[in-house]
C-alpha cells in the first residue's frame, strides 16, 4: 500500500517488541454508532477480570448521530490500565485506535494523545474513491505530523468485510481483537463478555462478533510489531466492575428504595435504564414522569405515604425540581435526590463532566431550606451512598442530595464486592397508631427531629403543609412560630453535623506548605497528583470532602496547619491576572466559596471547565504553580 | 417489637367496628369567605366519607395552592397541602405506592388548568384510581382577582382590566380529548344533591375520576352563574341509568337530556356546546388500564431482595 503522507506506516516484516508498563491509557474513537464504547467496555471488563486496575471513561458527543468523519463528533472511550488500583482517567493516551482520521484529529486537538502515542488507524480513507475524503485525510496527516505519533494503518473495513456485510457493525469487535493481541488479553473472557453484551439477541450475532474478535487478534499477531505487558494485582477480596450509574442503581436496590421517579436527562438516564431492566425484579418501580417536576412530586408523594422513593436528574432537572425540594424540606418529607452533574449553566455540556451544581444543590431553594448534600468520590461510593442517603433522609425527615457527575456516571472501575445485608433495606411503612398527644412536628428541642407520621396511622391525621406551620401542622399566623420552626429545621442539620468525624488528611496530617481540598469525582486524580508532587519533594497534602452540607467538623483547625489551602474543582473560577480580576471581586470555585464563608480561611482555588475529568498531570502542574514561596 | 405491634394493628383493623359520624371528618372551621362555593364541596365531601364510612387514617386529601387548596386543612383525615399546580404528581406517588389508601385531589382552576396543566393531562392518562376535583370559579381568588384559563373572554380582572383576551378554556373538552381518560363529570356547587351524587359516583369509579365543579367566588366572580342559578332552564342535566342519578332533580331541573356515558363521541359534542350549562356524567369507562395496577410495587422481603441482588452482582463479578 502506498504511503500517502509522512509518518504513516503499514505493517511490514517485523520483530515483536514487548514493552513492560505499570500504567497505560488506551483510547478507541469512531463516529457515533460504530460501537467504540462497547469495545472499550469489554476490553476494560476483561482487563479488570484479569486483575488489572482499570478506569474507563466514555467520550460522548452531544448528538445521537453527529455528522460522520467530524472531529467534534468523535465518540469513543478511554481505558486506563494499571498494575495497581486506577482511580482516574489519567493524563494522555498512549495507544489510540481510530476508525477514521477525523475522529483522531478531534482527540489530537484536545491534547488527549501523548506526544509519542501509538495510533492504529483505519486505512480505507486514504484511498477512498471520493477525492474530498482523500484530501481530508492528507490534511489530517499534515496536521498530525507535528507530534511524534506512530501511526499504523490497519485495513479494518477490508478485514471485517470477510465476516460481515456491514462493517459499521463489526469494526469494534475486530478492534477488540487487535487490542486483545496487543495486551495479551484472555480471549475466553472476551468471548464471555461478548456473549453477555449481546445476550437476548440471536446466537449468530454473538458468534459473528466472536469471529470478528478472533480475526482482529489474528491480524494483530500477523502484522503488529509491539505488545504490552502489564502486571496484575492480587485481589484480596472478590471484586465487581461497573460504572457509577450502575452502582447508583444497584445501590438503590440495596438501600431498599422502592420507587425511582425520573424524567430522561443526560447523563443521569442510564441509571433508569439499569433500573428499568433490573429494578422490577426486586419489586421496585421506575416511574417515568411527564416532567422533572412531576418526578420529584411522585417521589415526594410516595415518601409521604411511607415508601422509599428517590428521584434522579442532572443540572437542568435539578433546577426544575427546586420548588418541590423546598416543600420537602419545609414539610419534613424524606427524599433522596441524585444529581448526576454535567456542564452548565443551562443545557451546557450535556455529556461532559462538571462540578457546578454544588451551590445550587445547597442553596437553590428560595427561603432557608437546610438539607443534606453529599458527594460520592468513587464508583464504590456511588453504590454505598444510596443506603447512607436514604437513612439520613429518613432519620432527619429531610432532603438528601447526592452529587455524582458524568465522570463517575460513565467511568467503569472494579471495587470490592459489597457484602449485602438485609439490614440495609428499609422497614415497611409504620402503621402503628399514633399515641395520643403526639404531634406531627413534635420537634425535640435537642435535635430538631420529630416523629414521622404516615397515612394509615390512626390518630395521626393531620394536613401537612408547605406553609409555615406549628407543631400540630396548623398554618402559622404567629411570626414566632416561623422563627421557631426554622430553628428546628436548622438544628437537625447541626445535630447531624455533630455526628460527623473530621476528614482524614491524605499526606501529612501535621501540616505543610499546601493543602489541596476536593470533593466528588476528582478524588482519584487529586490524590495521584499529590502523590507525584510529594515524590518530587513538595510539601503538599490533600483533603477530600464527602459531606458538603453540613460540612464535617475540624476543617478550620486542619486548614490552620498549612501555609496555603486551595480547592481543586471542575467548575468555573476567574483566573488571577485576568482583566478586572482582583482578590476582592474574583469569582471562585464553588467549594472554595463555601469554605471561605464557613472557615474565614483565605482558601484559594484552581478550577477548570474543559468538559473533561481533571488530569492528574495538570493538577500536579497547578500544585507546583501554587506552592507558597515556590517549590522547595 | 415493631413488627409484632404493626401485626396487632392489622388484626385490630380486621375487626374494625368503628362507626364514623360526619363530625369525625370535620376539621376546624373553614376560613373561606361566606358564600364561597368551597363550603358546599367540603360539606359534600364530608357527607360522602360518612356515607362510605371511609377510615380517616387511610383517607388522603391532596391539594395544591389557592383558596380551594386549603380544603385538606378542614378535613379530619390525612392531608397534603403542597405547591401550586403539583397536587396530581403527589397524589400519584401516594396512590401508586399505597393503593389501599383512598385518595382525593382538590384543585382550583389556576392550579389544574394553568400551572399544573401538564400533570392534569398526564394524570388522566395514568388513570390512577383517585377522585380529582376541579373547583372552578373562573378566577384566581387567593391572589385577588387575576384572569385564569377558564375566565370568560371579556371578563375584567386585575391582570386584564380591559377584559380577558382569550376565549375561556373548556376543561371538559380538554379532558375528554385525553387518551385513557376514564371518568369525566361536571356538577355545580349550587346544586348540592347533584354535587353529592357526583362525588359518590366519582369515588365509586375505579380509575381517575375527574369532576369539574362550577363555582362562584363571592368576591371576584359573584355573578358568574347568577343567571343559571335563577333560571334552572339554563341548566341541562344529563341522565342515564348508568349516569349520575339524583332523585327528584327533574322537578327542579326539568331540562334533561339522555346521554349514555359510554359514548365518548356524544360526550365530546355535549362538552363542546357552550349554549347551555350541563351537569352530569359525560364519560365513564372502567375497562381502561389503571397505572397503579400495571405498575404495582412488588412484595419481596428484604431477604429476597438481597438474594436477588447477590445474583445480579454475579454479572459484574471480576
Amino acid at each position: 500500500m502506498k504511503l500517502p503522507t509522512v509518518g504513516v506506516e503499514t505493517p511490514t516484516d517485523r520483530e515483536v517488541s514487548v514493552r513492560r508498563v505499570t500504567d497505560i491509557s488506551v483510547e478507541i474513537v469512531s463516529d457515533s454508532g460504530e460501537g467504540a464504547q462497547k469495545c472499550g467496555q469489554i476490553f476494560g471488563s476483561v482487563s479488570a477480570k484479569m486483575g488489572n486496575g482499570v478506569w474507563t471513561v466514555e467520550i460522548i458527543p452531544a448528538e445521537v448521530e453527529p455528522p460522520p468523519r467530524n472531529p467534534a463528533g468523535a465518540s469513543g472511550i478511554r481505558i486506563r490500565l494499571g498494575d495497581r488500583e486506577v482511580t482516574n482517567w489519567g493524563d494522555e493516551t498512549d495507544v489510540a485506535v481510530a476508525f477514521n482520521e477525523q475522529a483522531l484529529l478531534g482527540r489530537h486537538r484536545l491534547n488527549a494523545l501523548a506526544p509519542n502515542a501509538t495510533i492504529l488507524l483505519e486505512s480505507m480513507w486514504a484511498t477512498h474513491p471520493d477525492p474530498s475524503v482523500r484530501k481530508q485525510w492528507e490534511e489530517a496527516m499534515e496536521e498530525l505530523s507535528d507530534r511524534e505519533y506512530r501511526i499504523i494503518e490497519v485495513p479494518m473495513e477490508e478485514q471485517c468485510l470477510t465476516v460481515v456485510d456491514n462493517p459499521r457493525r463489526g469494526k469494534n469487535m475486530f478492534v477488540l481483537g487487535l487490542l486483545s493481541w496487543i495486551f495479551d488479553r484472555d480471549l475466553e473472557r472476551a468471548r464471555d463478555q461478548i456473549g453477555h453484551a449481546f445476550r437476548g439477541k440471536k446466537a449468530e450475532i454473538t458468534e459473528r462478533n466472536v469471529q470478528l474478535l478472533e480475526l482482529g487478534y489474528a491480524w494483530g499477531a500477523e502484522h503488529l510489531d509491539f505488545r504490552y505487558e502489564i502486571g496484575t494485582l492480587e485481589a484480596s477480596a472478590p471484586m465487581v466492575v461497573m460504572n457509577g450509574n450502575e452502582a447508583v442503581a444497584l445501590g438503590a436496590v440495596a438501600a431498599g428504595l422502592e420507587l425511582a421517579a425520573m424524567y430522561p436527562i443526560t447523563p443521569a438516564t442510564s441509571v433508569s435504564h439499569m433500573l428499568g431492566e433490573v429494578f422490577e425484579r426486586y419489586g421496585g418501580v421506575v416511574h417515568q414522569a411527564e416532567d422533572e417536576i412531576a418526578a420529584a412530586g411522585v417521589a415526594i408523594g410516595a415518601s409521604y405515604a411511607g415508601r422509599c422513593a428517590f428521584t434522579i436528574t442532572s443540572g437542568p432537572g435539578l433546577a426544575l425540581k427546586t420548588e418541590f425540594l423546598g416543600l420537602a424540606v419545609m414539610a419534613e418529607i424524606p427524599l433522596v435526590v441524585v444529581d448526576v452533574q454535567r456542564g452548565g449553566p443551562s443545557t451546557g455540556l450535556p455529556t461532559k463532566v462538571e462540578q457546578s451544581d454544588l451551590l445550587a444543590a445547597m442553596f437553590g431553594q428560595p427561603g432557608d431550606a437546610p438539607h443534606v448534600v453529599l458527594a460520592p468520590a468513587t464508583i464504590e461510593e456511588c453504590f454505598h451512598v444510596m443506603t447512607t442517603a436514604r437513612r439520613i433522609a429518613e432519620a432527619l425527615r429531610t432532603v438528601v442530595v447526592v452529587l455524582s457527575d458524568a465522570n463517575l456516571a460513565t467511568g467503569v472501575a472494579p471495587f470490592p464486592r459489597p457484602a449485602l445485608s438485609p439490614e440495609w433495606q428499609a422497614a415497611p411503612p409504620d402503621q402503628r397508631p399514633i399515641p395520643e398527644g403526639v404531634k406531627p412536628y413534635d420537634w425535640d428541642p435537642r435535635t430538631g427531629v420529630s416523629r414521622r407520621f404516615i397515612p394509615g396511622q390512626a390518630g395521626g391525621e393531620h394536613t401537612l403543609t408547605g406553609l409555615a406551620h406549628d407543631e400540630r401542622s396548623k398554618v402559622a399566623y404567629d411570626s414566632a412560630i416561623n422563627e421557631r420552626s426554622s430553628t428546628m429545621r436548622s438544628r437537625k442539620l447541626l445535630a447531624f453535623q455533630h455526628t460527623l468525624i473530621a476528614p482524614e488528611v491524605n499526606g501529612d496530617a501535621g501540616g505543610g506548605d499546601l493543602l489541596v481540598v476536593g470533593w466528588g469525582s476528582t478524588r482519584g486524580a487529586i490524590e495521584e497528583a499529590v502523590a507525584r508532587a510529594r515524590a518530587q519533594g513538595m510539601s503538599v497534602s490533600s483533603l477530600h470532602l464527602t459531606f458538603l452540607s453540613p460540612l464535617p467538623p475540624g476543617l478550620k483547625e486542619i486548614f490552620g496547619r498549612f501555609r496555603k489551602v486551595m480547592t481543586v474543582e471542575i467548575n468555573y473560577s476567574d483566573k488571577k491576572g485576568d482583566p478586572f480580576v482582583t482578590d476582592h471581586n474574583r469569582r471562585r470555585g464553588q467549594l472554595s466559596w463555601l469554605l471561605r464563608a464557613t472557615t474565614l480561611v483565605d482558601v484559594d482555588c484552581w478550577t477548570r471547565v474543559l468538559g473533561e475529568p481533571l488530569r492528574p498531570g495538570r493538577i500536579l502542574q497547578a500544585i507546583r504553580e501554587n506552592m507558597p514561596g515556590g517549590t522547595r | 417489637m415493631s413488627d409484632s405491634c404493626s401485626l396487632l394493628h392489622v388484626l385490630h383493623e380486621d375487626e374494625d367496628d368503628r362507626h364514623f359520624e360526619m363530625g369525625d371528618y370535620q376539621g376546624p372551621t373553614a376560613r373561606w369567605c361566606s358564600g364561597c362555593g368551597d363550603h358546599s364541596v367540603l360539606a359534600a365531601a364530608q357527607r360522602l366519607l360518612t356515607d362510605e364510612q371511609l377510615k380517616p387514617e387511610t383517607t388522603v386529601f391532596v391539594s395544591g395552592i389557592g383558596c380551594s387548596s386549603r380544603f385538606p386543612h378542614y378535613m379530619k383525615t390525612y392531608g397534603f397541602h403542597g405547591i401550586h399546580g403539583r397536587a396530581l404528581p403527589v397524589a400519584t406517588g401516594v396512590k401508586l405506592t399505597r393503593p389501599e389508601l383512598d385518595v382525593f385531589v382538590v384543585m382550583g382552576d389556576g392550579d389544574c388548568v394553568s400551572i399544573g396543566a401538564a400533570h392534569w393531562i398526564h394524570a388522566l392518562r395514568y388513570n390512577v384510581d383517585m377522585v380529582a376535583l376541579l373547583l372552578d370559579n373562573n378566577i384566581y381568588g387567593l391572589t385577588k382577582k387575576q384572569t385564569s384559563p377558564t375566565t370568560p373572554q371579556g371578563y375584567k380582572s386585575n391582570t386584564q382590566p380591559r377584559g380577558s383576551y382569550l376565549p375561556a378554556m373548556n376543561p371538559l373538552e380538554a379532558t375528554l380529548g385525553v387518551t385513557n381518560a376514564s371518568f369525566v363529570a361536571q356538577t355545580a356547587e349550587w346544586v348540592p344533591a347533584h354535587l353529592f351524587a357526583t362525588l359518590k359516583a366519582a369515588h365509586q369509579h375505579r380509575g381517575f375520576s375527574f369532576v369539574r365543579i362550577l363555582q362562584r367566588c363571592p368576591h371576584f366572580t359573584p355573578d358568574m352563574y347568577s343567571e343559571a342559578v335563577k333560571k334552572p332552564a339554563l341548566v341541562q342535566v344529563l341522565t342515564h341509568p348508568e349516569g349520575i342519578r339524583v332523585e327528584g332533580l327533574e322537578q327542579l331541573y326539568p331540562n334533561q337530556v339522555r346521554h349514555d356515558p359510554a359514548d365518548i363521541h356524544a360526550a365530546r359534542e355535549l362538552a363542546e356546546d357552550a349554549s347551555v350549562i350541563r351537569l352530569g356524567l359525560f364519560f365513564r369507562d372502567e375497562s381502561r388500564p389503571r397505572y397503579e395496577e400495571t405498575r404495582a410495587l412488588g412484595k419481596h422481603t428484604a431477604r429476597e431482595k438481597i438474594d436477588l441482588l447477590n445474583e445480579e452482582f454475579e454479572r459484574y463479578a471480576v
